[in-house]
């Protein structure tokens, strides 16, 4: 394998691994912050045991997130150097204003939760949850407006002097559409990953019999705010579809392997198996008109096929080599104006002609085929895409029914003794994990073949280091991160067996 | 204001600012997880000299986090040519970095001896092993290292792992690990009392003296034995970000140039001198505080002693002084800049003010009974 693949592996694998641990602390703290809300409000000791109980697995888990989320603002050098001197302008300011703006704020008061309860009124402990809380959701929104951009790169131009990418309107980067979506897309998505959490556990003192008090009332809390949450990872995982059919058509088109255009409103496709090599889809199932409705949100718009995308690349292609080529002789004769007018006229397309890198070196001279070559490369995993959306959506929808199944039963006071409800519950935890990975593989394999979409091809960012190097590090990060998972599993299972301990009599006085 | 000269500068002292807040803060996070297993005999003498940074550890290391991060947002180039030239021992220091946070929260989950054992060395792994690297890639820096831009501006490094392992580096990896130490020793006298504080103050009188030794001796073999790079060409402060548009030379002595151009700034290494003195003395008369100031200007001294002398070079290289990276062609664009100073202005004193009101919630000495009664305690 490359230097390529290989970067590209480690980065899924360091990045899915991350991801673990991060969905379970934005999710967690937001219950914790309402359950020790109750506590405050109320002054039911019970409350207190609540939170510190799930607490200490918070603790454990944010541990994990925190260890390995080092190695993902490292990694954009250590493998990605060439990716960030080409996009460090812009893509670098959201990761640093995340450190000051957000992980301090996490970092810092995650300390008093833990070591802030002989210390601190009841009010000060409970404001710091929530500052905690916020951190965390401000540290997910920053980290996705950075990803957003590689997704749909706004507010941001070519600046032929320093041969990169540079910020033309920092408020477009901000407020891009894609990173939005994302962000509540993605948060909700964290709020549901916590509160199966809470409802596996529970369900499983429910079904041993022990903590009936906690578990009870931990359920009722999980169960309320991960119904609400399962909703809106759905119809906000529709305003992504939306976002992205206008912005990424391309990874629409080949989430729905749909090789040609269909006329308005296009079919959604439930099941097929795609086929890269013929572009077709066989044994098709289509719903009439729902891509349309979703990609589009009217009944007229086209969504278009990957053939046609992938046609309409190649004349991108074509027009990116004239800013190339004019950006070659600038380097030479920088105060030609008439050479600066043709880069600007074409530098849109810069980023297409740069997919010919991988064919030769001297791109203005590429033939008709590898012009072909390098537009058929912007079609992603077409069938890798397809699967995993549709398993994603099928989780997604999957949850809304176990949320809302658990909420009526508990609103009829049946919970108790629900236990067929109560295994279904512990055993769907795995699931969000599923779908949030799967989510991450449809976005980011969904981008390919690019780092930033339509400006820089994955192949491109990597850093001149060796195969060794990238060997031994990949291999070094897969020995050590399943070592520390089998750590983190042992140790979670042990607090999940022990339970809460009881508040003792002399706290419950005071 | 904004003038793309002065935003530099800014962003050189930010910079700065940066790196002596992750050595004064997470310094003694580091510093004393190297002295536990040494200082610490029982458990329970280590589990206070753990906790004595427990609950503050996480919030210091986000200045590294934030000095990272500040590379890649205003210094991209550097960012790119240091991450993945240093690119193994990069990876050494992030797998010493990744045995903190589990370290911290593993370690008293379970009462096995041995199992308390292990995390205690990896802790103390995590508390060694970045300040030396650090200190090494100082070390590197200031006599620059082996890269080249094409003409892309892709850059090629041309050194290996065992290149940045050389004497002066190795003394600049020692002074970094000497002063961390005498952080953490100066921390640990702060918040223990008893026979774990005298162990300390022995540590922090045998570390401070190594530390302005070695220091010294770094400073002559700078001044007399080291190549130093100066610009022979003129260089425009507000030019674009283009690191091939200058000419450099390499030549030994010129780290010195900046004392003789401006005086005032011998004051930066006097600093690390003062301090240090000023930490002894808080030993001798039994003033624990004062020691930590002490230590902790000695880390502000050592560290504006590599930026002056080098001052306007970030990383020279050493394969083509032209390409070397300064403050004047290295940086972001004049938006980024701007965005990043509004940023920093904004919310860095805000992280000041709840930093500091946290410190004084914990504030006071860490006792066994402390320890004992949150069942939260590492």
């Amino acid at each position: 394998m490359d230097v390529v693949t290989l970067s590209r592996l480690q980065f899924a694998i360091t990045a899915l691994y991350h991801f673990l641990f991060v969905p379970l602390t934005l999710g967690l703290v937001m219950l914790l912050a309402i359950m020790e809300s109750v506590w405050v409000m109320t002054g039911r000791p019970i409350w207190k045991e609540m939170t510190k109980f799930w607490g200490a697995l918070f603790g454990i888990n944010f541990a994990m997130g925190v260890a390995t989320g080092i190695t993902m603002e490292f990694q954009f050098g250590t493998n990605w150097a060439y990716y960030a001197h080409y996009v460090g302008d812009v893509f670098g300011a959201p990761l640093a204003i995340e450190g000051i703006v957000a992980f301090f704020l996490e970092a810092t008061f995650v300390g008093l939760f833990f070591f802030g309860w002989d210390r601190l009124s009841r009010l000060q402990h409970l404001m710091c949850t929530w500052l905690l809380a916020l951190g965390t959701s401000l540290s997910a929104m920053w980290i996705l407006i950075a990803n957003g951009w590689m997704q749909f790169p706004v507010g941001a131009r070519f600046n032929v002097d320093t041969m990169r990418m540079e910020v033309a309107n920092f408020a477009d980067v901000i407020f891009n559409p894609v990173a939005q979506d994302k962000f509540v897309h993605t948060i909700s998505a964290g709020y549901v990953t916590g509160s199966m959490f809470v409802l596996a556990v529970s369900a499983w003192f429910l079904l041993k019999g022990r903590h009936i008090e906690i578990a009870k009332r931990s359920m009722t809390v999980a169960l309320s705010f991960g119904l609400a949450s399962a909703l809106s990872v759905v119809v906000l995982g529709d305003d992504s579809g939306y976002t992205a059919g206008q912005n990424q058509k391309m990874k629409i088109a080949a989430i729905e392997a749909m090789w040609h255009t269909e006329v308005p409103p296009a079919d959604f496709t439930v099941f097929g198996i795609p086929d890269m090599k013929n572009q077709v889809t066989h044994f098709e199932i289509k719903l009439p008109w729902l891509l349309g409705l979703i990609a589009t949100r009217s009944l007229d718009t086209e969504v278009p096929g990957i053939v046609d995308l992938e046609k309409k690349n190649i004349q991108r292609i074509r027009d990116g080599l004239i800013a190339y080529d004019a950006l070659d002789k600038l380097r030479h004769d920088r105060d030609n104006s008439k050479l600066l007018n043709q880069f600007k006229t074409h530098q849109d397309n810069l980023g297409y002609a740069l997919l010919l890198k991988r064919y030769r070196p001297d791109v203005v001279k590429a033939s008709d085929v590898e012009i072909e070559k390098a537009a058929a490369d912007t079609v992603p995993n077409v069938p890798l895409l397809f699967w995993s959306f549709r398993f994603m959506v099928g989780i997604g929808f999957f949850f809304i029914a176990l949320f809302g199944t658990g909420f009526y039963l508990a609103s009829r006071r049946r919970l108790r003794n629900a236990t067929w409800f109560q295994k279904v519950a512990l055993w769907s935890l795995p699931l969000p994990w599923v779908a949030l990975e799967l989510g991450w593989v449809v976005a980011e394999c969904g981008r390919q073949p690019w780092t930033i979409d339509g400006v820089l091809p994955t192949f491109l960012s990597v850093s001149s280091i060796s195969v060794g190097q990238v060997w031994t590090t990949l291999i070094g990060f897969i020995v050590f991160y399943s070592a520390l998972l089998v750590v983190d599993v042992v140790l979670l299972l042990k607090y999940i067996r022990l339970g809460p301990a009881p508040i003792s009599m002399k706290e419950e006085a005071a | 204001m904004f003038d793309y000269e002065i935003l530099r500068l800014i962003w050189w002292a930010i910079l700065g600012v940066l790196l002596m807040g992750f050595a004064i803060t997470d310094g003694f996070d580091m510093g004393a997880m190297f002295l536990m297993p040494l200082i610490g005999r029982s458990d329970a003498e280590r589990r206070i000299i753990i906790n004595t940074v427990g609950p503050v550890w996480e919030g210091n290391q986000v200045w590294l986090i934030l000095g990272g991060g500040a590379i890649f947002a205003a210094w991209p180039y550097l960012y790119a040519v240091a991450f993945s030239g240093f690119y193994l021992a990069m990876f050494v220091v992030l797998c010493s970095l990744i045995l903190r946070p589990v370290g911290f929260k593993f370690r008293s989950k379970m009462p096995g001896s041995s199992w308390r054992t292990i995390w205690d060395w990896c802790l103390f792994i995590g508390g060694t092993v970045p300040p030396v690297i650090f200190g090494v890639a100082f070390g590197n820096a200031l006599q620059g290292v082996p890269f080249v831009f094409d003409e892309t501006l892709r850059m090629t490094y041309q050194g290996t792992l065992f290149g940045l392992l050389n004497p002066f580096a190795l003394l600049c990896g020692a002074i970094s690990l000497g002063m961390f130490v005498a952080q953490g020793a100066s921390w640990l006298a702060v918040k223990i009392e008893g026979v774990v504080e005298r162990r300390a103050r022995m540590a922090s009188v045998i570390s401070i003296i190594v530390v302005l030794v070695l220091f010294a001796i770094g400073g002559f073999w700078a001044a007399q034995g080291i190549e130093g790079y100066r610009f022979i060409s003129v260089v425009n402060p507000n030019g674009p970000s283009n690191p091939m548009l200058k000419e450099v030379t390499r030549m030994a002595g010129v780290w010195m140039d900046n004392y003789g151009r401006l005086p005032a700034s011998m004051l930066v290494p006097a600093l690390a001198f003062l301090g240090g003195a000023m930490a002894l003395m808080g030993v001798a008369v039994r003033k624990p505080l004062m020691s930590f100031i002490g230590t902790s200007l000695l880390q502000i001294g050592v560290i504006g002693t590599a930026g002056v002398s080098m001052f306007p070079f970030l990383l020279p290289s050493s394969a083509d002084p032209n390409a070397s990276l300064t403050v004047w062609d290295a940086s972001s664009s004049r938006n980024t800049l701007i965005t990043m100073t509004i940023v920093t202005v904004v919310f860095l004193p805000v992280v000041l003010v709840y930093t500091s009101w946290v410190y004084y919630v914990l504030r006071g000495k860490v006792t066994t009974e402390l320890v004992k009664q949150n069942d939260n305690s590492y």
